[in-house]
């Protein structure tokens, strides 16, 4: 305890106001800007895409036909409509069944990777995930038009192979990267203690996943679904190149369709700045701001709700 | 010893029986990555040479190279990093070293997270209506790095916090001890120790970049342009925008054409993925605390 390097009292007065003190007071206004700077731009986000469709919602805006009708015949000369039921469909079906091959291999590769394996396999496969997480969309649109399209052809013996099922199962290959790291996420945090005293009575390792891991983890796993559900809900560009992209209400897999974020990516390019046709997709544009905002609140008060609870 | 009774017997085999059904699916599901990575290189490769990646397409984008694209997509990451390595730092900061545990702190975390799950074509449309639009930069370079770097802030936030939470509080504590204020410790001590989970976190963003398309392309992206740009308030052309329309908008385009600009594409997204799972693995075992 000796005090031998302890500066002079007398001469620091304990709040002197130097050029150190007035660095760290102008940082920490700029870190606070940095800080609050993703709450602007979430507001901003739907602050701008409000104010370019907001002259559609109060103009030819129709609440019955925009939801309700499956007619989008925005280039109409004579009678425009701007329903957007068939590209809900459509968006709807593909991220139907993206989520019936996601949600079980991504569920099943997060038991293995988190709960069954571990080492070098464990290393290896978590990679690989990552890598498949990292595929842009426009490469996963190319691989759904030129490798699946043909093969969807030959096997099944239809005309086009660009439809529900190939969207379908591109979208779930690209959400259940996510969905898999989110569940392993769950497992981890399952406390030791916990797998410790059912492996003391006698369980195995699949019966501790099975019997204890899983349940624990159960509101971690929903999460992990509704983030791939927003995460497949709002794909644009592969969904464009591999759904078919025609308007249709799908009645099986082989069916072509038109997703909400396709819409918006094949035609706003075409569009006049201010018109109609360009409002109505900037207000697709909320309706889809909107849903993925109502998933991503939901699926992080779930997360939040099971760290509270430990 | 004892020996096993039925029961263990039964248990072994069934915990054998799901750990290869569990195992089965795992490789499944990443099959896809090898198949494709497969089949680019068995069909792009061929077609992938210097020649290629430096040379400007020629008769209508049905020959010749990739080099506006190239170039255009390392100009649009570029901006994108300037805008939000400071920006995302800086929340980070806020965030690990600054903010309370209050509800002001959790909104900015929900923000985050919702900014992560927003579609990228609404911030194809944000780009549009506030930066083309409302601050009048016109469809540039400018206008869709800044879309691109909005979409990556989140991974930039959330990979910098982790990297800053990760160095241990007495190393602050010892170094307020010695009379520094929070910004010199921060500067000399927290950020030095982050380092190198911040530049991982900074690597994978740049991948991201790399690959989108729905952000650029009514920002900045053009289908095609002759000459090179000259400044930020140019429009470029862009590698993974060049994808989309050689594989859909050109007619007659050789077969391999697109196979070599995916693989381009595909090849640097997941080099710099390499890049940064290596970083975060040497981060791991050199690890001091």
């Amino acid at each position: 305890m000796s005090r031998r390097h302890a500066p002079p009292r007398a001469e620091r007065k304990p709040d002197r106001r130097d050029l150190g003190w007035y660095v760290d007071k102008a940082v920490e206004v700029a870190v606070f800007v940095g800080g609050v700077s993703a709450i602007v731009f979430v507001v901003g986000i739907f602050v701008f895409i409000t104010r370019e469709g907001l002259g559609f919602v109060t103009g030819p805006f129709d609440f019955r036909q925009f939801f309700l009708s499956p007619r989008w015949r925005p280039t109409s000369e004579w009678n425009p409509t701007y329903g957007i039921l068939a590209l809900f469909a459509g968006t709807a079906s593909v991220t139907g069944l993206a989520m019936l091959v996601a949600v079980p291999f991504s569920i099943c590769a997060a038991v293995f990777i988190g709960e069954l394996t571990a080492g070098r396999t464990r290393e290896v496969l978590k990679v690989l995930v990552e890598f498949l997480a990292a595929i842009p969309s426009v490469v996963w649109g190319f691989i759904g038009l030129s490798i699946i399209n043909p093969l969807i052809i030959n096997v099944f013996d239809v005309a086009v192979g660009l439809n529900v099922l190939n969207s379908g199962v591109i979208l779930g290959l690209m959400a259940a990267p996510i969905m898999t790291s989110i569940a392993e996420d769950a497992f981890r945090a399952v406390p030791e203690t916990y797998r410790e005293a059912a492996e003391a009575m006698g369980a195995t390792r699949w019966q501790v996943t099975y019997k204890v891991v899983i349940p624990a983890a159960k509101n971690g796993l929903l999460a992990a679904v509704l983030l791939g559900i927003g995460r497949a809900f709002g794909e644009t560009m592969a969904v464009l190149m591999a759904s078919g992209h025609s308007i249709n209400l799908p009645t099986s897999v082989f069916d072509s369709v038109r997703a909400l974020t396709a819409t918006i990516a094949a035609e706003l390019g075409e569009t006049a700045v201010g018109s109609d046709h360009y409002r109505a997709l900037f207000t697709i544009g909320i309706v889809l701001f909107l849903i993925t905002f109502a998933i991503n609140l939901t699926a992080d008060l779930v997360i939040r709700g099971t760290r509270r609870k430990e | 010893m004892f020996s096993p009774t039925a029961l263990n017997l039964r248990n072994r085999r069934r915990e054998r029986w799901f750990r290869s059904l569990f195992l089965l699916t795992t490789v499944i599901l990443v099959f896809p990555v090898v198949a494709i990575l497969g089949t680019l290189i068995a069909k792009g490769g061929p077609i992938l040479s210097l020649e290629f990646l430096f040379t400007e397409p020629r008769e209508g984008m049905t020959a010749g190279g990739i080099f506006p694209a190239l170039l255009g997509t390392v100009l649009l990451v570029t901006v994108s990093l300037l805008a939000a390595v400071p920006l995302g730092v800086a929340a980070a900061i806020y965030l690990s070293e600054y903010a309370a545990e209050s509800r002001f702190t959790r909104v900015i975390n929900l923000a985050i997270v919702n900014l992560a799950g927003v579609p990228s074509i609404i911030h194809a449309l944000f780009g549009l209506g506030a930066f083309v639009l409302f601050l009048d930069l016109g469809t540039s370079i400018l206008a869709a790095g800044l879309t691109l770097a909005i979409m990556n802030l989140p991974i930039l936030i959330v990979a910098t916090v982790e990297s800053l939470q990760a160095v241990p509080k007495a190393f602050r504590e010892a170094c307020w001890t010695m009379g520094a204020t929070r910004w010199q410790t921060i500067r000399m001590v927290v950020l030095p120790n982050s380092l190198t989970g911040i530049l991982t976190g900074i690597i994978l963003a740049v991948s991201r970049a790399a690959g989108e398309t729905a952000p650029i392309m009514f920002t900045g992206a053009a289908f095609f342009i002759p000459v090179l740009p000259e400044s930020v308030f140019d429009q470029t052309m862009a590698l993974s925008l060049h994808l989309f329309v050689v594989t859909t908008q050109v007619p007659g385009v050789p077969e391999a054409l697109p196979y070599g600009v995916a693989l381009t594409l595909v090849g640097v997204v997941l080099a710099f993925n390499a890049l940064a799972i290596g970083f975060r693995t040497h981060l791991r075992r050199r690890k001091k605390w």
